[in-house]
């Protein structure tokens, strides 16, 4: 099995992975750009909102602060006593709804010389226009060092209130809006008193907290000194200011934030709300008050939708992944399906099996040309597998038959030794090793009468089947021509022209014959071509001299002279074939004649049997390995003289 | 709802330390009466730590801490008997004492003036005499006293404006300096959005004025009926000051607890503040383990200071004062 390296695996890997990362990418950058594009728009709607609630509130301070300037500005140009003036105060509240309560309050003896402190005040009650004297009302704190009075009179100057419980007199939360009004007198502005005008705190603050902003967004208002006077952190409204919260956080960055908003400056942030929540938040002042609205955009809802596509998309994603995996596998099965039959398939061909069926495959793409191809590269091997197999077959019957013929060559050449145990004359021996299974080499000896006996060597050109057949006809000839003839010259002559005759073939032999007169050691031979024999007698080992004559076969009426020897007791013929000097080894160097004279002069002499071993011996290390190119044949003859 | 809220908690105190009562103060609680010099803060924490965690209980007292601020005049009370214990400034005592009311001090918890006069830097005044003619809020009643002594002493004469318990005034131009306690206003600017670096604070203290602020006075016959009693409440509170100072975050809880039955705004971080700065006020100048004594020179510098003003005629002996006159008695 293939298993993690498989194909399959690797595709899927692959598509997957980079299908994944481009995927991831593409919707990271989305996202990013998404924020971008969002913020940017939130910062104008952020705006709008913010401008808008300001509007809205500043229209209601607006119309308060009017109204009560117009309150004095009356009370300065006209005279009224004290029913017109309770009726001023009341008809003011009557007509304004913003307005929660409303006061004339006189400077010490100022509205007359009997009392000291007069301040009527008009507010509402259970839906009912109430009245109460506000130097009454205030049971510790005499008006004159309330706020509401005290700091527009110090100021001279219309002025909002710090928001504040009015205990005593309203008893809610409110903002005092207070204009201080004068008397002429000499030309000197002399202070009479202030005109108030209440808001109540949570009407206004409504304005603001019922502004819904997504889910948990707000808007907030903060008053001058940074007290929380809307928020949803109902614990905070008039009890912390920004400046509290940011010391009770230890966190800096939110006082600078509190004072750049009470400084009055516009902004649009990104922070950590002070509900813990990382919001984007816009503020702007409102002028009349020096209060802060701020509208404050949770950045989670904000990105809620960003987020919920992202996340859908990434569904989405994740599904084609899904499927895009599925149909990778589906591919690549389908692709690897008869990859892996085909596979299956070859495995056991592997082993040898080559009747096995390959498994069909229908498609026209590569695996289909494959698969044809093996299917064609089978049919080819079966069949070559077969010829070879009738091949080796007949190879074998032949190599058979060979062994046969190789027997059969052997057993022509005679191989008995001591050949003549009776005839204490002479002694012979001989060896043939054949190169192939049959060679081309032969000798023969054998006694024409009483007293001669007739030995030879010859050589077939060529090797194997076809010089063995040759030599086949001219031992067969060479001996019975032998025997009828008796004279080396004319037995070479007259075999010469019989296998002349019908030789197509060209085929042809050396041959050295030569007939010993047993009686007094005198030998008669002929040449036709062959190696010239050694001698060794008591003069050493040495060639023998002699004509070459031409070869048997290729031309008929040939003559070949007999020359004569005589052979002392002792002395003794060696007859070789090409086999034994030109034996080669792997440098190809010859054995050559002289390697082989020393060989026979250092050698044993007495034994034949020793000699031609000798010889043998000393070859196969000369070659060295070296496979054997040609016959080896060597012949034997030693003269021990007459018997006594 | 405050009563409601407050009757399963005194319950709860009495049933935890029934056994602690029973052991020490016989079979019944001593009932007394607090009035300190304003409604709850933490400038009064360790009365009401002592008070909340059972320890006036532990020293044989049922006490009650009374309403105060606006419209409660503690040294009032304390003449016309509505309260055994009242918390005063040392140079009101004083006063009260020249004016006839027979008090002494059991206690003294504030060992130096901890008020400030505070202008903004843009106004240009940074000492005492760059206030002269400049109008400078004061706090109606004994509490104007120290910085009257101190223009007194500079000879500088300031256009007094009567200031309330907000520091609008002064934030929005109303008056140049304004008067203020380290513990309170102070830090209330300051959580306004007003940087320290945009003001001048002059601190009385430093200026010289050591006027030791709030201490434990009761009526020498009081003392005489029952010394025990004093003493053992002066041990309570003390008791209750460490408590606190040592969980600050517990009695910030019972504080602020306070506060809101009180129906008064409760601001945890100015709490803090301010039970900080009682710590360092209380423990100021004092030898170790000397806490809540009024020291004789204080006593007297502060003595000599208004007699010099001319706001008393006379002052007692320190023992006198302090209530050992007749230390033979006991």
């Amino acid at each position: 099995m293939p298993g993690r390296n498989s194909i399959v695996i690797k595709l899927i890997l692959v598509i997957t992975l980079s299908s994944s990362l481009i995927f991831a990418v593409t919707l990271g950058y989305n996202y990013y750009r998404s924020r971008i594009i969002l913020e940017k728009e939130l910062e104008g709607n952020a705006r709008n909102l913010a401008m808008s609630l300001v509007n809205r509130v500043e229209t209601v301070l607006t119309s308060v602060t009017k109204v009560t300037e117009g309150v004095a500005r009356s009370l300065e140009t006209g005279r009224y006593n004290e029913a017109e003036l309770l009726s001023l105060i009341k008809t003011t509240l009557e007509n304004n709804p913003d307005i929660y309560g409303s006061c004339i309050a006189f400077e010490p003896f100022a509205f007359k010389a009997s009392s000291r402190l007069y301040a009527p005040y008009y507010y509402r009650e259970k839906g009912k226009i109430a009245f109460s004297r506000l130097e009454d009302s205030y049971k510790f704190v005499p008006y004159l060092y309330w706020d509401w009075y005290q700091i527009p009179r110090e100021l001279n100057r219309l002025e909002w209130s710090e928001p504040y419980f009015d205990e005593g007199a309203g008893n809610i939360p409110m903002s005092t809006c207070s204009v201080p009004f004068y008397a002429q007198s000499g030309g000197t502005k002399l202070l009479k008193g202030i005109v108030t005008a209440d808001i109540s705190l949570e009407s206004l603050t409504e304005l603001v907290s019922s502004v819904k902003i997504l889910k948990t967004g707000y808007a907030a208002l903060l008053s001058r000194n940074g007290m929380v006077l809307a928020h949803p952190l109902k614990e905070a409204v008039m009890n912390e200011t920004f400046f509290s919260i940011a010391e009770a956080r230890n966190d800096p960055s939110l006082r600078e934030l509190g004072k750049k908003m009470v400084r009055g400056e516009t902004g649009f942030i990104l922070y950590k709300s002070l509900v813990g929540v990382r919001s984007w938040m816009y503020y702007a002042p409102i002028r009349s008050t020096g209060w802060t609205l701020a509208v404050v955009f949770p950045e989670s809802e904000l990105l809620a939708n960003v987020t919920r596509l992202s996340i859908t998309m990434m569904l989405m994603g994740l599904t084609g992944i899904l499927l895009l995996t599925l149909a990778v596998i589906s591919i690549a099965r389908s692709i690897t399906k008869p990859l892996r039959s085909l596979a299956a398939a070859t495995h056991v061909m592997a082993s040898g099996n080559f009747d096995l069926e390959l498994p069909p495959v229908k498609s026209n793409d590569e695996v289909g040309v494959l698969a044809r191809d093996f299917q064609m590269m089978k049919e080819s091997l079966k069949e070559y597998i077969k010829n070879l197999t009738e091949t080796t077959a007949a190879k074998e019957r032949i190599q058979s038959e060979l062994n046969v013929a190789t027997d059969i060559q052997a057993s022509l050449l005679p191989r008995l030794f001591p050949a003549f145990p009776d005839r204490p004359e002479f002694d012979i021996f001989a060896s043939m090793d054949p190169a192939k299974e049959v060679g081309g080499d032969f000798y023969d000896f054998f006694f024409i009468d009483q007293n001669n006996l007739c030995f030879l060597i010859a050589d077939v050109a060529g090797k194997g089947v076809p010089a063995a057949l040759y030599m086949m006809v001219a031992k067969t000839l060479l001996k019975s021509e032998g025997q009828r003839l008796g004279e080396p010259g004319q037995i070479l002559s007259c075999v010469n022209n019989i296998l002349a005759a019908d030789n197509d073939s060209c085929m042809f032999a050396t041959v050295f014959c030569a007939i010993l007169d047993t009686r007094n050691g005198e030998v008669r031979f002929a040449n036709a071509g062959h190696n010239p024999p050694l001698i060794m007698d008591s003069g050493g080992v040495r060639y023998m001299t002699l004509k070459s004559g031409f070869v048997l076969g290729p031309m008929p009426d040939t003559d070949y002279a007999t020359e004569h020897l005589s052979m002392l007791p002792g002395d003794t013929l060696f007859l070789y074939t090409d086999g034994v000097n030109e034996a080669t080894n792997f440098a190809d160097e010859l054995f050559g004649e002289p390697q082989l004279l020393a060989a026979l002069q250092n050698g044993p002499k007495e034994e034949l049997k020793e000699i031609v071993h000798n010889i043998r011996t000393e070859v196969t290390r000369h070659a060295n390995g070296a496979p054997q190119s040609d016959d080896v044949t060597m012949v034997a003859i030693k003269y021990r003289g007459k018997a006594a | 709802m405050t009563i409601c809220r407050a009757i399963p908690l005194l319950l709860l105190v009495l049933m935890i330390f029934t056994d602690a009562q029973s052991a020490t103060a016989g079979t019944s609680l001593k009932k007394i009466s607090l009035m300190p010099l304003w409604s709850p803060q933490a400038q009064f924490a360790g009365y009401y730590v002592a008070l909340d965690k059972g320890i006036y209980a532990l020293h044989g007292i049922d006490l009650k801490i009374l309403k105060a601020g606006a419209g409660h005049s503690p040294a009032q009370t304390l003449k016309d008997g509505g309260a055994d214990f009242v918390l005063l400034w040392l140079s009101t005592a004083l006063q009260q004492r020249s004016a006839g009311v027979k008090l002494v001090n059991v206690a003294q918890m504030v060992q130096k003036s901890s008020m400030m006069l505070i202008s903004k830097k843009s106004s240009g005044i940074k000492t005492v005499t760059d206030m002269n003619g400049k109008k400078v809020g004061l706090w109606g009643g004994d509490l104007s006293i120290p910085p009257q002594i101190l223009f007194a002493r500079h000879a500088v004469k300031v256009r007094e404006i009567q200031q309330s318990g907000t520091v609008n005034l002064f934030l929005r131009g109303g008056i140049d300096v304004t008067s203020a306690m380290w513990y309170n206003e102070y830090h209330t600017l300051l959580n306004s959005g007003v940087d320290l670096e945009e003001l001048n604070v002059l601190s009385l203290n430093e200026q010289g004025m050591i006027f030791p602020e709030d201490g434990i006075y009761t009526l020498e016959k009081t003392l005489k009926q029952d010394p025990n009693l004093a003493r053992s409440f002066v041990a309570a509170s003390l008791e209750g000051w460490r408590y606190a100072f040592t969980n600050p975050d517990e009695a910030l809880d019972i504080v602020i607890k306070y506060m809101r039955e009180a129906e008064q705004p409760a601001n945890r971080i100015h709490q803090k503040w301010m039970l900080g700065r009682m710590q360092h006020l209380m423990s100021s100048g004092n030898v170790q383990g000397a806490t809540g004594v009024l020291k004789e020179q204080d006593y007297q510098a502060v003595g000599n200071s208004l007699r010099k003003a001319g706001l008393i005629r006379e002052y007692p002996e320190y023992s006198t004062f302090i209530g050992r006159s007749n230390a033979g008695e006991k």
